[in-house]
């Protein structure tokens, strides 16, 4: 029989499947097969890399060979050199940013170098819709340990003593959370996955539940038997097709195992699961809303207590995680709290995924212990500012969290150092910024989304959202006063003190650290009407160098408002007059600046 | 489908299963493990090194060593073809020369089993940068 010299792993995430990595993957066999290399290749669809900048992402093993930005004509160029020849296809592999060397093993990849992957460990190692493959690295090891081993108590032990909190963004105790509804007796109790994940720019749980969608199923026996429960819900929004695609095949081979249904693994313990899809509410990743939703009923929160741990779906003691929080169970159970309690810092333990966005070199979904600095990520794994532009902030934690500046790049980022900081964990997405955004602006596009997102069932996050968004939309248009950005600071601490919900208690916070952080550019927009990022248009002016300026005309005729003409002033050296542009008629579209191939053109 | 019904059971579905995964697995600390570079350009080729290599991984699994076999351009030997490089860790790789099935169960079971060195090195003349 020919042994399998080769594996190509071939990234199946929804990022790179709109790069065509299916028809990668197609490609892949046909021309394996034509060359009849098929018995000695294999070709695997796994979950993300998360080095989603360069997608699609194609990985041969056992070289660790890693090919970026592959596109099914290359498919042919890699079979021929890299398969049979043994040689490596120099131009696709990843070009290293700063020293402009091909890097080919991803081991040396900055990108990789710093990051610790444990709820990430089988994303683009194995093939989600292979439950084989997730038995062979150990899977469901951990659900039969329990059901043998433990009793339902030490199972919550451990998960209290391994320090793990929910990765949801609140950073809540797990096996608290879990001791908490253990102790409530019912008929009937749930496990609620919350995979509804709303932060704009997070991925990290629909990556994990399309790249190894077991885990999930795992985790969630684990804690059915820890609180008692026989039946779990996963609430899942209908816009991630793939995810739930990738779940119902994990849950159907689960089922076909036995590790899923009647008397698992011959221990008397029943749990099955089933989905519930949400319409994609941010306000439905609040654990009351959610429940609400599930039962038909409108998504909009409740005030706690009862917390759903003992009044949740159906009036019944349920429990409520995350995605990414469930991926780290099955792992803590097989390799013991103690050794994930040795990762991470002080009082936030193990490692977090965070979804890198913005104006950085390597976007994607990475994961680090807890503790790693901004600086480590945003330069080591993010690989700098893009364009060489200097760092102005990152946001974290989404709409609930706020944005962090230069003086904050050393601090060790986990739970309490992001809240000290004015800002939070949230889910994990984080976005980078440079000198070319404005944090007037960035506040604004935050609340534009929680006034959109409100339920609107109580008033200070409906009405006092909707006033803060009119003041920082009277600051952005040049009509603000100093008595504003004072408003902006009552609201605020109203909101927080009075919302019912965590949506709207953490909706003032990127509004109040972008006001702590960036006073003066609060304060240039109201006094000296100018927003020093040019991005708020109604504060800034495109400005004709005179001197720069040879007269050629291109800017006027790319004007699509005809407000630029010319003047009767002629340069030194130049032959033709300069041109100028009337500010009452721009309407600020920058079409001269990107023609001018002179540099004559500013913004002012 | 069958259903597992015990841990025991589960072991050993894993047991069996592994082996599919196995060249993953491996791949993810390669340093710590003997690496077997076998030329494969058609000098290689013609001279037999697919069936070598068939061969030595066959030998290596039954001999239970944790080997990744790697295939590898034209490394210059044609006259010696097959020629593998062994790298054992810790220590710099060798390169053998005319290596059949039999010189291959020799490497294995002399050289990476016991360090014995045994017949077919070819002096290494290049350096390599990485």
């Amino acid at each position: 029989m020919t042994k399998i010299k080769t594996h190509v792993l071939c990234c199946g995430g929804t990022g790179c499947k709109a790069s065509a990595s299916d028809e990668i993957i197609a490609t892949f066999e046909r021309i394996l097969k034509e060359k009849g290399l098929q018995d000695e290749v294999q070709v695997i669809r796994t979950g993300c890399f998360g080095f989603c900048e360069k997608g699609p992402i194609v990985k041969m093993l056992p070289d660790n060979t890693f090919y970026t930005q592959v596109k099914p004509t290359d498919v042919e160029k890699i079979v021929n050199e890299h398969i049979i020849k043994g040689r490596k296809v120099t131009d696709l592999l990843y070009l290293d940013p700063e020293n402009k060397q091909h890097v080919s093993d991803s081991k040396h990849m900055g990108f990789y170098k710093k990051q610790l992957r444990i709820a990430l460990r089988n994303c683009g190692f194995i093939n989600p819709e292979d439950i084989d493959e997730y038995i062979s690295r150990g899977g469901y090891e951990a659900i039969a340990k329990v059901l043998g081993e433990m009793t339902p108590q030490q199972v919550i032990d451990e998960i209290t003593k391994s320090g793990l909190r929910g990765r949801g963004g609140a950073g809540f105790p797990t096996g608290v959370k879990w001791g908490l509804c253990a102790k409530n007796q019912a008929d009937q109790k749930y496990v609620i996955c919350n995979a509804d994940e709303g932060d704009p720019g997070a991925f990290m749980d629909r990556s994990i539940m399309e790249g190894d969608p077991n885990s999930i199923i795992e985790a969630m026996a684990i804690c059915g038997y820890a609180i008692g429960a026989t039946k779990g819900l996963v609430y899942i929004r209908a816009e991630y097709p793939l995810a739930i695609h990738r779940l119902q095949v994990a849950i159907a081979q689960a089922r076909d195992y036995g590790l899923l249904g009647d008397d698992i693994l011959g221990s008397g313990f029943n749990f099955d699961i089933e989905l519930r899809y949400g319409a994609g509410a941010f306000v439905c990743g609040e654990e009351t809303a959610l429940i609400h939703s599930m039962e038909g009923k409108r998504g909009e929160p409740t005030l706690k207590p009862p917390f759903p741990a003992v009044s949740g779906y159906m009036a019944k003691p349920s429990n409520v995680n995350n995605v990414e929080t469930f991926a780290n169970i099955p792992i803590i159970i097989t390799k013991g709290a103690d050794w994930f309690a040795s990762i991470g810092s002080e009082k936030s333990k193990g490692t977090k995924v965070f979804a890198l966005a913005g104006q950085i070199n390597n976007v994607g979904l990475i994961e680090v212990p807890m503790g790693t600095t901004l600086r480590d990520i945003i330069y080591e794994i993010g690989g700098g500012i893009k364009g060489g532009r200097k760092f102005k902030a990152v946001q974290t934690g989404g709409p609930s969290g706020g944005c962090l500046t230069e003086k904050h790049l050393d601090t060790a980022i986990d739970y309490d150092s992001l809240m000290a900081a004015g800002s939070m964990m949230g889910s994990g997405g984080m976005v980078v910024m440079d000198d070319t955004s404005c944090m007037v602006a960035i506040a604004k596009f935050y609340l534009e989304f929680t006034c959109e997102e409100s339920c609107g069932k109580c008033s200070p996050c409906r009405i006092g959202n909707k006033r803060m968004l009119e003041i920082l939309t009277k600051i952005t248009e040049g009509n603000g006063t100093m008595d504003d950005l004072q408003e902006l600071r009552n609201l605020a601490a109203v909101i927080k003190d009075t919302a019912l919900c965590g949506l709207g208690q953490t909706s003032p916070n990127p509004v109040l650290s972008t006001l702590d952080n960036f006073w003066d550019e609060y304060v240039e927009h109201v006094v000296d009407k100018k927003c020093r990022a040019g991005v708020c248009k109604k504060l800034m002016n495109y400005v004709i160098d005179k001197d720069k300026c040879i007269g050629c005309g291109k800017c006027a005729k790319n004007c699509p408002a005809e407000a630029i003409s010319k003047t009767n002033y002629i340069a030194e050296g130049h032959k033709l007059p300069s041109m100028e542009i009337d500010t009452t008629k721009c309407i600020k579209c920058g079409a001269c600046m990107s023609g001018c191939k002179f540099d004559a053109i500013s913004i002012k | 489908m069958a259903k597992v019904k015990s841990l025991a059971e589960l072991k050993a579905m894993r047991e069996k299963l592994q082996s599919n995964l196995d060249l993953r697995e491996k791949s993810n600390n390669p340093d710590a493990m003997v690496q077997v570079k076998v030329a494969m350009a058609t000098c290689g080729i013609a001279a037999g090194a697919k069936q070598v290599m068939e061969h030595m991984m066959e030998k290596a699994d039954e001999l239970k060593l944790a080997v990744v076999f790697t295939q590898t351009g034209c490394m210059g030997y044609c006259h010696a073809e097959p020629t593998i490089e062994v790298k054992v860790p810790g220590k710099d790789p060798i390169v053998f020369g005319h290596v059949d099935n039999k010189r291959a169960d020799e490497i294995l079971e002399k050289y990476v089993m016991n360090n014995e060195l045994v017949e077919g090195i070819i002096p290494v003349n290049y350096e390599k940068i990485d």
